[in-house]
């Protein structure tokens, strides 16, 4: 454990990933096989089921450190990390403990089904044993979430030096639905395992942002285009008389979405299809909005699948009669697509056109109207080039919509937490309504570092009232709201509710009455919505 | 705040002395608590300062007319007793108690408690009926570690860069804390380098009188690669300036109170932070306040509204007052 502490600390305090490459390397050779396994596990977002609720844990950390329960939460609202607001929080260590990490997880896993009391004598007492490093990580076991900076690709990587091996292959190893009370570090990572798990899927390929320098990419003839469909990237696979369906996440839905079911008459065994799962009313896509009410949902009604019904539109085919075929270009996957999905004639799956254009330019006035077509905009794939893997440059690329845009005044201020923790940086906008400012939207992100520290200073000096963290301030300032969608919503004062909003810069140049209005948001619900 | 101290545009007044502590904005008699920019601002007709405050004020603030005085004497203005107490923060550092009809307030600026070196004399609690506090780290989170065990990390990490022939770049405020880091490193390791924020600061001090070990300044004659293997202090401000090119190769840390919580040392990316500051931590505020004795507690620049809540359930009768301290004290001399 203490080793692992260190490590996670030494991953924590450098930004470079050579260090970072370096420190994982190391650990992998210092530790045993099943303290590697497990920090491959965790490092894929692999813990065990939560053994502690997390309301119990502030409560314990509260006594211990001998502070009310509200200076705890309020403290933990500035950290912004609970793992770490513990540690910190906590009096200093009375005692030492020599247990593995294998051995401190083992022991979590333990007391899952334990009486409270139980719990909270192995809690309290770990807490004891442990200096700030060693309990941060320990409060990270129990509440997940090992956010260090380390992707998976650079753990792969780290791996792959380790071990020899080539990053592909370990990057497909590492797909799927292990875990360390499935396998070993020697089958997952060393042995070759052609029958395994039938439902591994495979690493997504994932598109880099281009602007409107798409003209630089060639010839347009060398691209396949296609919608971005706006939905969940997926990936459904039919193996061994099963249906496994993966979110790009990496988590398995199957049960989520159980109109896939259809590919075991529809699609042959062997069959792994990449595609966006998207709401669809048998004539057109639905809007994102409709997805949403599926999406966290652990029980599918009948209802739900009546007024929310999925299909998959198919991307690519990454494994065609059981055989892997990422290395097959671009177009003549496709080719192999359209035959699959043309036999299955399943009215659940459906392909992504493709959109044939002379020039760049005509491209460009299409993409235009992408979102009437409820697309974020368009797919851009080198057509005689492999099936990547992870975040590669050139050869997929991704051609948004630009955002819909508003001028909203800044009303309300909170604080920040963790990174921006002595900062008013969370704010509410509001658009005019008559002489009133309706509250709309929140937005977070989106400013410079020296521009959140100016609204910073202003929110402190143009306090009107203070909310316990959250300020209302003098209605001055003047912000561009960016957002990829809006809906109607019955949960908000002012009736919409917007999609990614963020600020996409500041409106020096504008007075609070030359923002814009909730009649000029309403216009983009109809257009939009 | 009402009584012997209250609040104008202008800053804390004391009606009865008719001066002001701290004044953001110009007055006739300002009182200072330290020389940091946002307690010691230009433009007040006369200033009065500990003497050890003055150098610092006349380098940032050019031709005043000030006074000093020592710690604990006393100074009659229009019949309001004043004396300056040792702060703990900075070189020269007080908090500033005012007596009148017997009644005792402290304003105490910035302040830290507990261990302190020769760059500042320790803070001393001061008997008073009403307490202005900062707020800067009050919040549980905030502790800090010995002195012993923070150089010994901060000399394990210059010595493993000396050795692979590294410049190790700390960022620490040019006023207080660089002192403090050249007070506390062990300067056996190898050579220590300023940047000119830095060093004049060091200039300043130095001929007031601070022993601190050597330090060169680095120039326009400095080359990338003529530096290696030092410790090199330069203001927050200088953080990926061009100015930061004639070091390489380098790793960079930094010194502040806000490195203890990793979402700002993440924020700040450097690729270390060590937790040390010249405010009290958590403790120290607690420790600080009930030494006072004071039952009105006045919370100011910080986690004011949180702190002040946690005093009123510890039997204080603490508000909280707005004030314009606490923003960032070295923005401005970014390319001295």
């Amino acid at each position: 454990m203490k080793r692992f502490a260190e490590l996670i600390s030494e991953l924590d305090s450098t930004t470079k990933t050579t260090k970072r490459l370096a420190a994982l390397k190391r650990y992998f050779v210092e530790v045993p096989d099943q303290d590697k396994l497990w920090c491959i596990a965790l490092m894929t977002h692999r813990r065990p089921k939560r053994p502690v609720k997390t309301t119990l844990l502030r409560e314990w950390a509260a006594e211990e450190a001998g502070i009310a329960t509200w200076l705890f939460e309020d403290t933990y609202h500035i950290v912004g990390d609970l793992a770490e607001t513990i540690a910190l929080v906590l009096p200093n260590a009375t005692d030492q403990s020599s247990k593995s990490l294998t051995q401190t997880i083992q022991d979590l896993i333990a007391i899952t089904g334990a009486k409270e009391e139980e719990k909270e004598r192995f809690v309290k007492a770990s807490w004891r044993q442990l200096d700030k490093n060693g309990r941060f990580v320990f409060n990270k076991l129990i509440t997940g979430g090992f956010r260090i900076g380390v992707s998976s690709k650079n753990l792969t990587k780290a791996l792959a030096d380790y071990t020899g091996q080539d990053v592909n292959v370990l990057a497909h190893r590492l797909m799927g639905n292990w875990t360390p009370d499935t396998t070993t570090f020697e089958e997952l990572i060393l042995q070759e395992d052609p029958d395994g798990d039938a439902s591994k899927p495979y690493p997504f390929y994932l598109a880099y942002a281009v602007n409107d320098e798409v003209s630089e990419l060639g010839a347009i003839e060398d691209w396949i285009v296609e919608d971005k469909w706006d939905g969940i990237r997926g990936q459904v696979i039919r193996r061994k008389g099963e249906i496994f369906v993966w979110s790009r996440g990496e988590e398995l839905v199957t049960d989520k979405y159980p109109e896939f079911q259809s590919f075991m008459d529809s699609v042959p065994d062997g069959t792994v299809i990449d595609g966006e799962i998207i709401c669809h009313d048998g004539d057109k896509p639905m809007s994102f909005g409709v997805l949403q009410t599926r999406i966290g949902r652990k029980a599918v009604s009948k209802k739900t699948l009546k007024e929310a019904p999925v299909k998959l539109i198919a991307y690519d085919i990454l494994e065609h009669e059981g055989k892997d075929v990422r290395d097959l270009p671009q177009a003549e996957r496709r080719k192999l697509l359209e035959s699959v999905v043309e036999e299955a004639d399943d009215p659940t799956l459906l392909i992504s056109a493709v959109i044939q254009m002379q020039s760049w330019e005509e491209l460009a006035s299409f993409r235009a109207l992408a979102r009437e077509r409820h697309s974020e905009g368009l797919m851009l794939k080198r057509a005689n080039k492999p099936y990547k893997i992870g975040r590669k440059r050139g050869d997929w690329w991704k051609w948004k919509l630009d955002p819909l845009t508003i001028d909203a005044v800044l009303i309300y201020a909170m604080r920040g937490h963790g990174r921006r923790a002595n900062l008013y940086t969370d704010y509410t906008f509001a658009v005019w309504n008559g002489e009133q400012l309706v509250p709309f939207t929140k937005a977070y992100s989106g400013l410079t570092d020296k521009e959140f520290a100016r609204v910073d200073a202003f929110v402190k000096k143009n306090t009107l009232e203070r909310f316990g963290p959250v300020r209302s301030v003098q209605p001055e300032l003047v912000f561009e709201i960016a957002f990829e969608g809006i809906r109607a919503s019955t949960r908000h004062k002012s009736g919409i509710a917007l999609r990614f909003p963020r600020m996409a810069r500041w409106r020096e140049d504008k007075k609070a009455d030359e923002a814009n209005t909730l009649d000029d948001l309403k216009e983009m619900l109809d257009l939009y919505g | 705040m009402t009584g012997l101290l209250s609040y104008k545009a202008q800053g804390i007044y004391c009606e009865a002395g008719d001066f002001f502590i701290d004044p953001w904005r110009p007055v006739d008699k300002a009182l200072i608590t330290h020389a940091h920019a946002d307690h010691s601002r230009w433009g007040m007709k006369r200033y009065l300062a500990h003497h050890r405050s003055i150098p610092v004020m006349r380098h940032r603030l050019g031709e005043i007319n000030v006074s000093g005085v020592e710690y604990e004497e006393e100074v009659n203005i229009n019949g309001v007793k004043v004396s300056f107490h040792p702060a703990g923060h900075i070189i020269g550092s007080s908090q500033i108690r005012v007596e009148h009809k017997g009644e005792v307030w402290v304003v105490s600026g910035d302040y830290r408690t507990g261990e302190s070196d020769h760059t500042c004399a320790p803070f001393e609690p001061v008997k008073c009926h009403a307490f202005i506090t900062e707020s800067t780290f009050g919040l549980p989170i905030f502790r800090w570690q010995t002195n012993e065990s923070l150089f010994a990390d901060m000399n394990a990490w210059w010595s493993s860069l000396a050795r692979n022939k590294k410049n190790a770049v700390l960022f620490a405020y040019s006023l207080g804390k660089a002192q403090r880091v050249l007070a506390g490193v062990d300067p056996s390791i190898g050579p220590i380098f300023t940047h000119g924020a830095v060093e004049n600061t060091n200039e300043v001090l130095r001929t007031d009188g601070m022993i601190l070990p050597e330090t060169t300044r680095i120039t326009q004659e400095h080359k990338s690669g003529d530096i290696k293997g030092a410790l090199i202090i330069a203001p927050p401000s200088a953080m990926g300036t061009p100015w930061m090119k004639r070091l390489q190769p380098y790793e960079t840390a930094i010194a502040s109170g806000w490195m203890q919580v990793r979402g700002m040392r993440r924020r700040r990316n450097a690729d270390k932070g060590f937790v040390l500051s010249d405010h009290a931590d958590w403790e120290g505020l607690n420790h600080a306040i009930a030494e006072t004795g004071a039952e009105r507690i006045y919370v100011t620049h910080g986690y004011s509204d949180i702190y002040s809540k946690y005093l009123s359930e510890q039997g204080y009768d603490a508000r909280v007052v707005e004030t314009e301290y606490g923003e960032e004290h070295e923005e401005k001399e970014a390319n001295t």
